[in-house]
């Protein structure tokens, strides 16, 4: 008997005595306010991201001091141009020498400070974790108020790879000192930009 | 419950977050954006590091229990030798004990928070008794989604699924992310065996595997060290500078020393947290970024799934997601929540099925909903034994309660003793997520123990009498003060086999004057500056 009839014939077996229905989740009332845009920046912020508005013409202004500092910048947005193109990179590897990558949020989630990426989002999913800094676009009008309506988005059943980033790359894994940057990037930043 | 509420109890509170001496300038890390200190993801409230006295005078770190074979661990010796280590079992001690003050917190802070942890029980106990059809369900999902689906019996049979498939690759180098599960396997050891060269990316994870030590926590694998160990162990392996035990330095020496790895690996693995049958998704819930690396970097990606991981739908995310971080951290998410569905253009992707007990294990009608369990830790954190005497004290891939009710089931005579590391406060039961009736069933099992006579003769005439009481904690608690055969000092008691402490033959020489409960409140209480 090969291991998968084995095991499968194995957990008919001991199937627990006594019915287990499934039970019918209510759609709890969400923790945060109405006013969404403040309180995603506010969850956000304590997960140790960044958060800022397009403050009038430039939408970059707020991260224009660490694109300027940036040698290589990765852009998947129409928004900026950047200086390496994520559609012709061969292996992901090569992105290793990204300083900053900037991506658009599918959506947000007001009650964690979460944002959505998909492979489609990311071009090359691994951009968002080899670069050292990550600019996130985020329509203001595309936050969602809790993790349950998030679980009700189409993205998680329909693409190869979906992410919920919610700050930088983090562990405190020594002592319980915290440290952004782990394995991924060391900061993000979120630009509150509408969708072109 | 009286016993939680005790334990309830706050700590002295410290303004710092980051000891100045190791905090670098300029970082980030320390304080949010408008100025306030951060504390999520795995980072403590308050500064937990050793005192900078402690730098001279060096305390070597207390090695696990003593592995012999099958015979039974003797987890009380080892854990003597931690309590011996004061430095080390204070920063531990605290350290886990801040990640359960963070957790009640976020609990707290959810009104459905109860309702919740129902629902998440309910949903898990539905899936075990159809795992089945949902194990059917996620293997045609995932097929359909191009990934290559295997099902191992036992760890064995995982590790020589994922040898043949780098074989077939010619891959020579894997990068992993954490994973309970690959431990269990003994896959770390099983693949330098057969040439292939693992490395592990997540921090603490790394960390053991240089010092060749297993992981003593699930959710901080080397909570057990201080920064003077790793600072040891980073000098002897990695080459840095023996003297600099500055935490930034150490986090960065490791990061620039994998990243290399992670950009050569031929292949790439996760562990899973939750897989989700109407998908075919594999869910990971990390801090790092380095199990999004692993899935995303390599040309080959692995990811190994206990039988037991299995959601019926994605919607329920909506319930374990919210329930794993906050018990786990006190954080409302993990930096990184990740859905692997598919494989990227080009690249290959398999997904490995293990069962290694987990089938077993469901027929047996006192233990089977421990299968319930996400790995949040929070039983660890909470457990005054776990605690005071590491994990690695338990000689057992999983150690604290949750280790307690699923070690004997691997290996009844190994793990025979383990049931008794408990002081049956009930704590555990308290705080997990998906509501195991965790002190219950290490109750349960020290009945079958003593039935099937894995413990001694002694012993089990003992269990007869202490069984009313040790069933009940508060009674359990009565009678420990009014027997008056409590130990001075807590740890003593706490990880001595109660049963020894019960009976006429008592390890300690010295009367006893207070009970735990006591010392605990008094110790709590002069930390804290409180008057009584
Ligand atoms: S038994 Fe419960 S509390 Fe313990 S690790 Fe598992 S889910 Fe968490």
């Amino acid at each position: 008997m090969s291991a998968r009839e084995a095991i499968l014939a194995t957990l008919r077996a001991n199937r627990p005595a006594g019915a287990h229905p499934l039970p019918e989740v209510p759609l709890f009332t969400p923790l945060v306010g109405p006013d969404l845009v403040a309180e995603f920046g506010e969850r956000l912020k304590r997960m140790g991201g960044r958060v800022a508005d397009a403050d009038g013409g430039d939408p970059f202004g707020p991260v224009r001091e660490r694109l300027q500092g940036a040698r290589v910048v990765a852009s998947a947005v129409p928004e900026y141009a950047g200086n390496r193109d994520l559609a012709s990179v061969m292996q992901p590897g090569d992105l290793a020498d990204v300083d900053v990558a900037i991506v658009r949020a599918v959506f947000g989630i007001a009650e964690t400070g979460s944002v959505l990426f998909t492979e489609r989002q990311l071009v090359v999913n691994a951009v968002a974790y080899l670069a050292q800094h990550l600019v996130v676009l985020l329509d203001p009008a595309d936050i969602l108020p809790n993790v349950q309506a998030a679980y009700l988005r189409p993205e998680f059943g329909q693409s190869a790879y979906a992410v919920l980033h919610t700050g930088p790359s983090a562990t405190a894994d020594i002592e319980g000192v915290l440290i952004h940057g782990a394995q991924g990037v060391r900061s993000l930043t979120v630009l509150l930009v509408p969708r072109p | 419950m009286s016993s939680a509420s005790d334990e309830l109890r706050p700590r002295g509170a410290e303004e710092r977050l980051v000891n100045p001496e190791v905090a670098k300038a300029g970082d980030e890390s320390e304080r949010g954006q408008d100025g306030g200190r951060l504390a999520h993801a795995e980072g403590a409230s308050r500064p937990l590091s050793a005192e900078p006295a402690a730098r001279r005078e060096r305390e070597p770190q207390p090695r696990g229990a003593k592995i012999r074979g099958d015979r039974p661990i003797d987890q009380a010796e080892a854990a003597e030798r931690f309590l011996a280590a004061p430095l080390h079992q204070k920063a531990h001690d605290e350290r886990l004990w801040d990640l359960r003050k963070k957790r009640d917190a976020a609990a707290h802070g959810i009104p459905e928070w109860e309702e919740l942890r129902e629902l998440a029980s309910q949903i898990k106990a539905h899936t075990l008794s159809n795992l089945d059809t949902y194990l059917e369900q996620f293997e045609a999902a995932a097929k359909a989604n191009g990934v290559h689906v295997h099902w191992a019996a036992d760890g064995a049979e995982h590790n020589r699924i994922v040898h043949a498939i780098m074989r077939d690759h010619g891959a020579r180098t894997l990068i992993k992310s954490k994973s309970m599960l690959t431990e269990e396997c003994g896959f770390r050891h099983y693949m330098a065996g057969v040439g292939i060269e693992i490395i592990e990316t997540d921090l603490g994870e790394r960390i053991q595997q240089l010092d060749a030590e297993e992981p003593s926590h699930i959710v901080v694998p080397a909570v057990h060290k201080t920064r003077l160990d790793v600072a040891e162990v980073f000098a002897r392996t990695l080459g840095t500078d023996p003297d600099n035990d500055d935490v930034h330095y150490l986090a960065e020496s490791q990061r620039e020393t994998t990243r290399p790895h992670i950009l050569s690996a031929d292949a790439g693995m996760t562990g899973c947290n939750f897989a989700v049958a109407e998908t075919g998704s594999v869910v990971t819930c990390t801090n790092e970024g380095n199990a999004d690396l692993s899935g995303n970097v390599p040309k080959l990606q692995i990811h190994s799934i206990g039988i037991e991981k299995l959601i019926p739908r994605i919607e329920y995310l909506g319930v374990f997601i919210r329930l794993l971080s906050r018990s786990a951290l006190g954080s409302p998410i993990t930096q990184y929540t990740s859905h692997f569905r598919g494989p990227r253009a080009g690249t290959e992707m398999h997904m490995v099925l293990v069962d290694n007990g987990r089938s077993a294990r469901l027929g047996m009608e006192e233990f089977w909903t421990s299968l319930k369990c996400i790995r949040c830790a929070a039983c660890m954190n909470t457990c005054p034994v776990y605690r005071r005497s590491g994990g690695l004290s338990y000689g057992a891939t999983y150690a604290g309660p949750i280790g307690l009710i699923i070690d004997p089931t691997y290996n009844k005579r190994k793990y025979s003793t383990l049931p008794f590391s408990s002081t049956m406060n009930g704590s555990c039961t308290n705080v997990c997520p998906v509501k195991i009736n965790i002190h219950e069933q290490i109750f349960a099992w020290r009945k079958v123990l003593a039935e099937e006579h894995y413990i001694p003769a002694l012993k089990q005439g003992m269990m007869k009498a202490a069984g009313a009481v040790l069933a009940r904690p508060a009674a359990y608690r009565a009678a420990i003060g009014a027997a008056d055969s409590a130990l001075k000092v807590l740890p003593r008691f706490a990880v001595y086999n109660p049963l020894n402490t019960w009976g006429k033959k008592r390890e300690m020489p010295e009367a006893p004057r207070e009970t735990f409960h006591a010392w605990y409140k008094r110790e709590r209480l002069k930390k804290t500056g409180q008057d009584a």
